[in-house]
């Protein structure tokens, strides 16, 4: 191939460059800012070094929440990838049903944070929600304010139910991709439902099961919205997960110091989980 | 190893077919013989595929049955026919190796280990790939898929036919030939009923021993090379088959005489054609002679195609071709003659043969 180098080209990529210099890099650079120096208010700062980091990392708090973020997210992903699979597989593939499908698929995707939180807020409850009260008339306890269960059970049902879409739609357009000769050469070899899926579907959807499982481990592991909304991180600390805990910290707490290296640790923890996923992913890509 | 009886087949892909020109297959009325090769030849959108997927399962047609042996199987699956199908663009399962590609329709079949080995090794051989075997089929060239697709459907030596679409469209033409010597030994060795989809009308010709010609959704003709290329069925038939093709001359007909270009043509026969009907009169280039005598033709064009020389000229203000010997002369007046026993009559495009 031919390639012609034009350093003029650079000047296109400028308006981007600077759109993102002032709209991430500028406040990512005052939260490193924040995390590096200490300040007795008057808007006077001194220098800290790395010991707001350190102190992050030796309290309990931030391992807790740690490890109940990446629990849910470790829940999530295990329901909503093979649940989003399933449902894909079972779409139908013309006629009407298929934009009767999407559009019922696209719904939750469209409803704000917020408002699926407070739906579920109220969904719940035990005095008026839909839920809350149907299961209480059936006799089974359920209160999310008070039980840890509970309030999980919720927050993961909520996000199933929120997020399950995603995964379908990507899959199902990874699916319907797939040439009809395909599947007309496994009837001919004679291969099981299993093997058309293992060899046929599963290929064919893998990228964007890729971006399926990073979007979704990403937006579950920085969940904020919902979780603020329908348990406000309780009952106790059971559902504070590392967002809530960083704007307790950051806004209730005003420990901006800390708040600030926990920021820029979370950014990092995100950035190389998704980094490991996405090497492993691809990698099992090329060996196979 | 079937006999495959096609029983007034019809096909329509839409839902409600109206008309005739709604069904992809007009009607199918065909016995493919136990063990027998057969090429099916046709242009683009005949049908081909669509007859094909109806044999194997893949479609159901809209009407008519499918017997196996003069059993009923037009409801059973493609599994329980037993039928293996090459498909016109390759089919490859990219995540597996060359070897298990191949050895995929005898796994799913629970045929035991060693036997797969044995058979996919040999296949392995016949298609040039024997290196091949633990690469992933992903980065294959696209002549290499279409071995493999081949190689998948002659693995499975107890099918009762195997159906090819155009198997070989993007293997080299040395590589074609060892293919196509090897599927003959195979069809030889194990005697499954073979169907064969080309454009390639040598390739149809020389590997069949009996041609099937489609046309519209129909069968037009059936017969062996020597049969289509001496008493085409149809002018479609006589267009298609042969290079250049049948010239088709607008004639009228009466009795056993046959006006063509303003010359009148005496049969030994009396052609069975009823008023009205279009007539037309058919005659292969290779059956026409140039010389001083006979009707004057004026040429456009000679083209040399190595053994034989190929006259372009106009007859009657209609376009002929002529097909003249290496060292045939062209005269300066050229006029034309007919060998009488070469010459077909149509009407409205379908041989008439001798009254009564
Ligand atoms: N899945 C389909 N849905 C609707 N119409 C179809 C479908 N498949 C084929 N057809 C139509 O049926 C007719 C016959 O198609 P078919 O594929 O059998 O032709 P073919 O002889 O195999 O042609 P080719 O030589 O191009 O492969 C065509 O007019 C085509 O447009
Ligand atoms: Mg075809």
């Amino acid at each position: 191939m031919n390639k012609t180098w034009n350093n003029k080209a650079w000047f296109m990529v400028l308006p981007v460059l600077l759109l993102v210099a002032f709209s991430a890099v500028i406040p990512l650079m005052t939260v490193v800012n924040y995390s590096v120096q200490d300040t007795f208010g008057n808007n006077q700062f001194f220098w800290n070094g790395v010991s707001w980091f350190s102190d992050v990392l030796e309290s309990d708090r931030f391992w807790q929440a740690l490890g109940r973020t990446l629990l849910f997210s470790g829940i999530i992903l295990t329901i909503q990838i093979p649940l989003g699979i399933l449902i894909a597989l079972n779409m139908p593939k013309k006629g009407l049903g298929v934009p009767v499908c999407l559009v019922l698929m696209a719904l939750p995707l469209l409803i704000p944070w917020n408002v699926v939180g407070t739906i579920w807020q109220v969904f719940g409850r035990v005095d008026i929600g839909l839920l809350g009260r149907t299961l209480d008339a059936l006799g089974i306890s359920y209160n999310y304010v008070n039980n840890v269960f509970d309030a999980w059970m919720t927050l993961i049902v909520m996000d199933v139910w929120h997020w399950t879409s995603l995964v379908v739609l990507l899959c199902y357009a990874g699916l319907v991709s797939i040439p009809e000769a395909y599947y007309q050469a496994a009837k001919i070899d004679g291969a099981s439902r299993w093997a058309v899926f293992r060899y046929i579907q599963l290929p064919k959807m893998k990228r964007v099961l890729l971006i399926a499982f990073l979007l979704r481990f990403m937006d579950s592991f920085m969940i904020y919205t919902e979780p603020f909304v329908v348990t406000g991180g309780g009952p106790g600390n059971s559902t504070t997960f590392l967002s809530i805990d960083l704007v307790k910290m950051a806004i209730g707490q005003f420990d901006l110091g800390p708040a600030a290296a926990m920021s820029i640790i979370y950014f990092l923890i995100i950035l190389l989980l998704s980094w490991i996923f996405y090497t492993v992913m691809t990698s099992s890509d090329e060996q196979a | 190893m079937a006999r495959i009886t096609l029983d007034h087949i019809r096909h329509a892909y839409g839902e409600k077919p109206k008309s005739e020109a709604d069904y992809s297959l007009k009607e199918v009325h065909h016995e493919w013989n136990d063990g027998g090769a057969y090429a099916l030849l046709g242009p683009s959108g005949c049908g081909k595929t669509t007859l094909l997927n109806i044999i194997s399962g893949l479609l159901q047609p809209s009407e008519g049955r499918i017997l196996f042996d003069g059993k009923d199987v037009t409801y059973l699956s493609t599994q329980q026919r037993n039928i293996a199908q090459v498909f016109q663009f390759p089919v490859i399962y990219d995540t597996m190796t060359v070897y298990d590609n191949l050895a995929f329709p005898l796994r799913n079949r629970g045929v035991a280990e060693p036997e797969v080995d044995r058979r996919v090794r040999e296949i392995l051989e016949m298609i040039d790939l024997a290196g091949w075997a633990k690469k992933t089929a992903r980065g294959l060239t696209a002549d290499q898929k279409q071995k493999i697709s081949l190689g998948r459907g002659l693995v499975r030596n107890d099918v009762n036919a195997i159906l090819f679409d155009e198997p070989l469209t993007v293997i080299d033409p040395h590589m074609k030939w060892v293919l196509r010597s090897q599927l003959k030994k195979l069809h030889r060795q194990f005697g499954f009923t073979m169907v064969y989809v080309t454009h390639d009308q040598t390739e149809a010709l020389t590997f069949a021993d009996k041609v099937v010609v489609m046309y519209d959704g129909q069968i037009v003709q059936i017969g062996t090379p020597a049969e289509l290329f001496e008493k085409p069925k149809h002018t479609f038939v006589g267009y298609f088959i042969g290079s250049p093709g049948m010239n088709v001359l607008p004639a009228a007909i009466d009795g056993s005489s046959v006006t063509v270009g303003g010359e009148t043509l005496t049969l030994d026969y009396r052609p069975a054609v009823s008023a009205g009907a279009k007539t037309e009169l058919g005659i292969r280039p290779e059956f026409i002679a140039l010389s001083h005598e006979g009707m004057p033709v004026s040429i456009s064009k000679v083209e040399d195609i190595g053994r034989q020389k190929i006259v372009r000229a106009e007859f009657a203000g209609k376009p002929i071709a002529i097909v003249v010997p290496e060292d045939g002369e062209i005269p300066a007046e050229p006029r034309i003659t007919f060998d009488p026993a070469a010459i077909n009559i149509y009407a409205d495009s379908w041989r008439v043969g001798r009254e009564g």
